[in-house]
């Protein structure tokens, strides 16, 4: 009985953390068509802010849950001006400018702070236990914001005027921009908004996994899955594809050891898009932000 | 004559080709021929992906992926066989294979382009993170170990039939030249064919295509098993090259590299990814031994500005400029004998 429950926290964390790096990638996707490929690298500047306000002195929880999201996603904000509102409709430019950006910060940030970091912060809450497992604490912590997160995105989009603008946007943006309203700005606060949120990622996962510079490449193979299994709905994309990829990967990674794990939870994706194209919500909860 | 795109123009390039081959060993040092056999691997890999890419309109961002599957399955079926002849087989068939199954889900699920881009990006970083974790004694294929990390040696090439007839470094020149400029032909000669103007009309309008008659399906399946293939044999001299594969070919930067050259040499043409590898290849190792200049950075400043103003990429810059100065120079011509003409008509 404990050695379920620890397992089913086990696998609820795999798919929180699926989810939680996938976010900005799929709010950026679901609402602008752009597949950023420098997503790993928003998730890994929000790591470096973690780590290097700490290591000035400032408070763990500020630096994670306020600096890295307002950082990066000032970054995020330079970078849409800079460089993907040229390329709005060119898909395929789009993934590869944001690939030679990828490149850059990782060039950038080798540069400055060397090819690894010395810095370890260890996993702030303690430890858990259950029965006899132990399960730590700060997993459980981000259980919950994940939970706390999705809850907010779908609060904003439904309930908010920039929501429903936004929405407009997403279902039809030449209709939208007919009716006075600037989609150059919706997507420029998306995009930021995208980064800010892979930012708070980076962020809540540096004591968990540590940061260095191409770190990055850790994280996208399975957010990029994610976001498109889970088709261009946001919030029920991010959720479903990460329970039943989330799922596959801890079940397997529990009967194989981590090796395959991560096999299995490309095959799944990739049987899955032979059967559903366009993801699960192309096929599914089509109507769902 | 006109040369650029059509087979002639190939056939003049790779006698080229074969006098830079005759001459390189009186120009280059001898440990620049040994390098020169890994930059021929990569070319190989530019090529290939110039082929899907360019000529079939499938962007392929893990064409390493196949790269690296070559070389793995040439390290490991050399020292299973005891010789490089039927290894080399062995890892084309092997990245083939792997890509028509691959293909068989993507293409025949019509997944979009941009999909298909991100999906063959996360197959190989998929192995990338399968094979870093190989390295314990009970991750082997038949003799070999697969050694994690730090990648497993590659045997290097021999006679064939003779698996104990080592060939020179010089010789392994000579042979990878070969082999670049038979793939070269090959894949010049490939597009010039019927299968290979299907392809082309599948890259300028798939639908088109498609009402024509044409199963798009199937022919993008065997271009993308083809370039895979040829990428496979890439990965074979590179490993030669090198004499190991390690995890790193299936990294993201591998397949970066891939993609900077075609976009950099132009993706409408052959030649021009391969003249990027060696180009760019020369340029990152002389930036690799000084500090200042990180060379992600230079990489990613080239592949951002290259997208924004040369997307074509420079070998078709250049021919277009020629193309339009030969087109203006006609026209001018012609003006100035119908003045001549009318001048006289009057006179």
């Amino acid at each position: 009985m404990d050695l379920l429950f620890s397992l089913a926290l086990q696998i609820l964390y795999g798919i929180a953390n699926l989810a939680l790096i996938s976010l900005g990638l799929a709010i950026v996707f679901g609402m602008m068509r752009v597949i950023n490929l420098a997503h790993g690298e928003f998730l890994m500047l929000g790591g470096y802010t973690v780590v290097v306000a700490t290591n000035n002195g400032v408070n763990l929880w500020f630096a994670m849950l306020i600096l890295a999201p307002l950082v990066v996603g000032l970054i995020g904000l330079i970078v849409e001006r800079c460089l993907i509102q040229w390329l709005y409709g060119r898909m395929i430019d789009t993934l590869l400018a944001t690939w030679g950006l990828s490149l850059l910060f990782i060039g950038i940030i080798t540069s400055i702070f060397g090819a690894s970091t010395s810095t370890v912060i260890s996993p702030p809450l303690g430890t858990v236990t259950i029965g006899e497992y132990t399960s730590s604490g700060y997993e459980l912590f981000l259980i919950f914001v994940v939970i706390v997160l999705l809850a907010l995105v779908y609060l904003t989009l439904k309930f908010t005027s920039l929501g429903l603008v936004a929405r407009a946007t997403m279902q039809n943006s030449d209709m939208s921009a007919c009716l006075g309203i600037s989609t150059s700005k919706i997507y420029m606060v998306t995009f930021s908004l995208g980064a800010a949120v892979s930012g708070l990622a980076g962020g809540l996962l540096v004591p968990i996994t540590g940061v260095l510079p191409n770190i990055g490449v850790i994280y996208i193979a399975k957010a990029f899955i994610t976001v498109i299994s889970g088709g261009s709905a946001i919030l029920a994309g991010t959720t479903s594809a990460s329970v039943l990829l989330g799922g596959v990967n801890g079940i397997m990674s529990y009967i194989t050891g981590p090796t395959f794990g991560e096999v299995a939870l490309l095959f799944a994706a990739i049987i899955l898009l032979r059967l559903m194209p366009t993801g699960i919500t192309g096929r599914f909860f089509r109507k769902s932000q | 004559m006109r040369l650029y795109g059509t087979f002639n123009g190939t056939l003049v390039i790779a006698g080229l080709a074969i006098i830079f081959t005759l001459i390189a060993p009186s120009i280059f040092q001898f440990f620049t021929i040994i390098t020169l056999t890994q930059v021929i691997g990569l070319s190989i890999l530019a090529l290939s992906l110039a082929l899907v890419w360019g000529f079939g309109g499938i962007l392929c961002f893990g064409q390493s992926a196949f790269f690296g599957i070559g070389a793995y399955a040439y390290s490991v079926a050399a020292v299973n066989i005891g010789g490089s002849t039927g290894s080399i087989f062995i890892a084309i068939l092997a990245a083939a294979i792997f890509a028509a199954i691959l293909g068989y889900f993507v293409f025949y699920g019509k997944v979009s382009d941009v999909y298909l881009a991100v999906i063959t990006l996360t197959v190989s970083l998929i192995l990338y993170s399968l094979m870093r974790r190989t390295s314990g004694p009970e991750y082997k294929i038949g003799k070999a170990l697969l050694g994690g990390f730090n990648g497993t040696g590659s045997a290097p090439l021999n006679m064939p039939g003779d698996g104990s007839a080592m060939l020179f470094p010089m010789q392994t020149f000579y042979v990878s030249m070969a082999i670049l400029i038979i793939a070269y032909v090959f894949t010049g000669w490939l597009v010039t064919t019927k299968f290979g103007r299907v392809c082309i009309s599948i890259r300028e309008n798939e639908v088109r295509t498609e009402l024509l008659g044409y199963d798009t399906r199937l022919y993008k399946l065997c271009l993308f098993s083809i370039s895979a293939g040829i990428a496979g044999l890439g990965g074979v001299l590179f490993c030669v090259g090198v004499t190991r594969v390690t995890p790193d070919v299936f990294s993201l930067g591998q397949s970066a590299l891939a993609i900077i050259w075609v976009i950099v040499g132009g993706r409408m043409t052959l030649i021009g990814p391969i003249l990027a590898t060696f180009v760019l290849y020369f340029l990152t190792s002389s930036l690799g031994s000084q500090q200042i200049l990180n060379a992600n950075l230079v990489l990613g400043i080239i592949l951002v500005i290259f997208v924004l103003i040369v997307p074509n990429g420079v070998v078709p810059t250049i021919m277009n400029w020629f193309e339009r100065r030969r087109i203006k120079r006609y026209a001018r011509q012609k003006e100035r004998r119908m003045k001549l003409r009318k001048h006289r008509a009057i006179g």
